[in-house]
């Protein structure tokens, strides 16, 4: 079980957010990229084993959107922050 | 060289007898426990089903025996030894339903052709509709696995308490219980006697198993595969195949290459065993969690998987809580057994929940990403795998299953009990 620090509520069990994808910045400029290029932003992620910065949803709690980084093998949460400032 | 050299002993009532009456001193080992040679045709990583399973089509059907499957821990200690055992066909898509379909023809023959009881036994499967749009989907699934020639019923309420005596529909239902979808040909299957059934056959056919042998990198010659790093040492190859289940981000890093797959846990749990009374698989589609009763008498149950991505081989409690209650709101006579054993696995699950078997920017290396149900699929996946690696291009059956899909925007959605996107 994860508690993660929210920052804008304090520590809150896992359950309360949801968890989007990694934290992959959007293209600049979408219209330019190719095919490929579009699928790797999409799709082709890198889905590490180990620390990995993610974009998390306090659904059950502030409703806000959180970045979150955490360890892939053992589930210790490093660090929380807001994700717009 | 004693063992080594022993073609592979039959296992027959007769030998059982024999064998028995001379105090079972008679038993060979199943397969040799080789060093590995500095150089194979094909090296496959990943010892579980889907791995070995490759290796012995590769050497049974295309004649490619200078084979090795390498394995960092034991073989079928994945997810092959973690899952739940059912294997059905119940798919929506086109292209997915003769690949299941074709599955399950292979799993009925497969103890006779590989001389070891897999205990394919059939059991049918009845999954609850709970709510319109779960029995709209099963509608639309039945029609279009009908058009395939398999058999998918929906039935109503009195029929699934006519099936299932031990089960009465609760009074106060969370989700509205419309009726259920029922696979009568699903099976389930001995999981570690598939990886050691395959695993003695295509040792006995020259395939080098090797344990304790991981994959640390992939090398390459140009945009060519030319072997692999591992921790034994420096192994080349031809080709390069690979079948690692909740490891395939990890392994084709070493290539190089990205893949459209995010790491998920899925977890199983069973209870103390009881007198048998439950002979179908049941799926709860609404609460995303199964049951069944395994042959020694455990009620197997299990969950979708974990909401976010973890190589942590365990699970998180929530889902226990969540599939216990629907359990218990289905079978509230259930509420005083006692669980025993709790497990996880990891596997990859890609983004539009088919499974990969595909060629990769790096020739020569390919990949077999059995995605969220790869029980089910190991032995037609092991044989396109080993088709697609003989012939360096894709069998008609598995050309849907290609990377190339996401690029052309081809996705073969499906959802399964344990895909939550
Ligand atoms: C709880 C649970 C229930 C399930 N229930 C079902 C079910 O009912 N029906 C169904 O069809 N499917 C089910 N599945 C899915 C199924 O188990 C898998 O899809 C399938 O077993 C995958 O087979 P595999 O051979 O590809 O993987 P595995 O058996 O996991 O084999 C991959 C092997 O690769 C090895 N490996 C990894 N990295 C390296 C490396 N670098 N070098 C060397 N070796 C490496 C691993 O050690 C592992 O042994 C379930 C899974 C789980 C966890």
């Amino acid at each position: 079980m994860m508690l993660i620090p929210c920052p804008f509520c304090g520590p809150r069990n896992e359950d309360e957010f949801s968890c989007w994808s990694e934290a992959i910045p959007r293209p600049a400029d979408p219209s330019s990229l190719s095919d490929a290029q579009w699928v790797d932003f999409v799709y082709n992620h890198r889905n590490p084993k180990g620390p990995v910065r993610e974009q998390w949803w306090h659904a059950r709690g502030c409703r806000r959107w959180i970045l979150v980084e955490r360890d892939t093998r053992t589930h210790d949460v490093l660090s929380a922050s807001a994700a717009a400032p | 060289m004693g063992v080594e050299e022993l073609p592979v002993q039959r296992f027959s009532f007769l030998s059982l007898l024999r064998n028995a009456l001379r105090y079972r001193k008679g038993w060979q080992r199943m397969w040799r426990n080789p060093e590995p040679k500095r150089r194979y045709d094909v090296v496959i990583i990943g010892g579980g089903g889907h791995g070995l399973g490759a290796a012995y089509y590769l050497a049974k059907e295309h004649g490619v025996r200078n084979v090795a499957v390498l394995e960092r821990g034991w073989l079928g200690g994945g997810n092959t030894a973690r899952n739940t055992m059912t294997i059905r066909s119940n798919y929506v898509r086109p292209p997915s339903v003769p690949f299941h379909e074709g599955s399950m023809a292979l799993y009925r023959e497969l103890s006779r052709e590989l001389n070891y009881n897999l205990m394919v036994g059939r059991r049918g499967m009845i999954a609850f509709l709970q709510g319109t749009a779960a029995a709209r989907t099963a509608a639309r699934m039945a029609n279009t696995m009908h058009v395939y020639g398999a058999n998918y019923e929906l039935i109503d309420v009195e029929e699934i308490a006519r099936r299932v005596p031990a089960f009465r529909p609760p009074a106060r239902p969370r989700l509205p219980l419309l009726g259920g979808v029922c696979q009568p040909d699903a099976m389930m299957a001995r999981h570690d006697a598939m990886a050691w059934g395959f695993a003695r056959m295509a040792d006995s056919m020259g395939v080098d198993i090797i344990q304790n042998c991981e994959v640390t990198g992939i090398r390459r010659d140009g945009n060519r595969v030319t072997g692999v790093e591992t921790g034994r040492g420096r192994i080349d190859a031809g080709k390069v195949g690979m079948a690692v289940a909740g490891h395939g981000s990890v392994v084709a890093e070493m290539a190089g290459i990205r893949l459209p797959i995010e790491v998920q846990p899925l977890q199983a749990w069973v209870s103390e065993p009881v007198k048998p009374f439950l002979d179908q698989i049941l799926v709860f589609s609404g609460y995303g969690c199964y049951m069944m009763q395994s042959d020694k008498g455990e009620l197997v149950i299990g969950g979708p998987t974990d909401p976010y991505p973890s190589y942590a081989q365990r699970g998180t409690f929530p889902i226990v809580e969540q599939v216990t209650a629907a359990v218990l709101e289905m079978f509230p006579a259930l509420a005083r057994m006692k669980l025993l054993r709790h497990w996880a696995g990891v596997l990859d699950i890609v983004y539009d929940g088919s499974p990969i078997i595909s060629r990769t920017p790096l020739d020569g290396f390919s990949v077999d990403v059995a995605g969220a149900g790869g029980f089910k699929t190991t032995p037609m996946a092991a044989r396109m795998h080993a088709w697609l690696i003989a012939n360096d291009e894709p069998h008609e059956l598995i050309r849907d299953f290609g990377l190339d899909r996401f690029e052309r925007g081809r996705l073969v959605f499906e959802g399964g009990v344990s895909f939550n996107r």
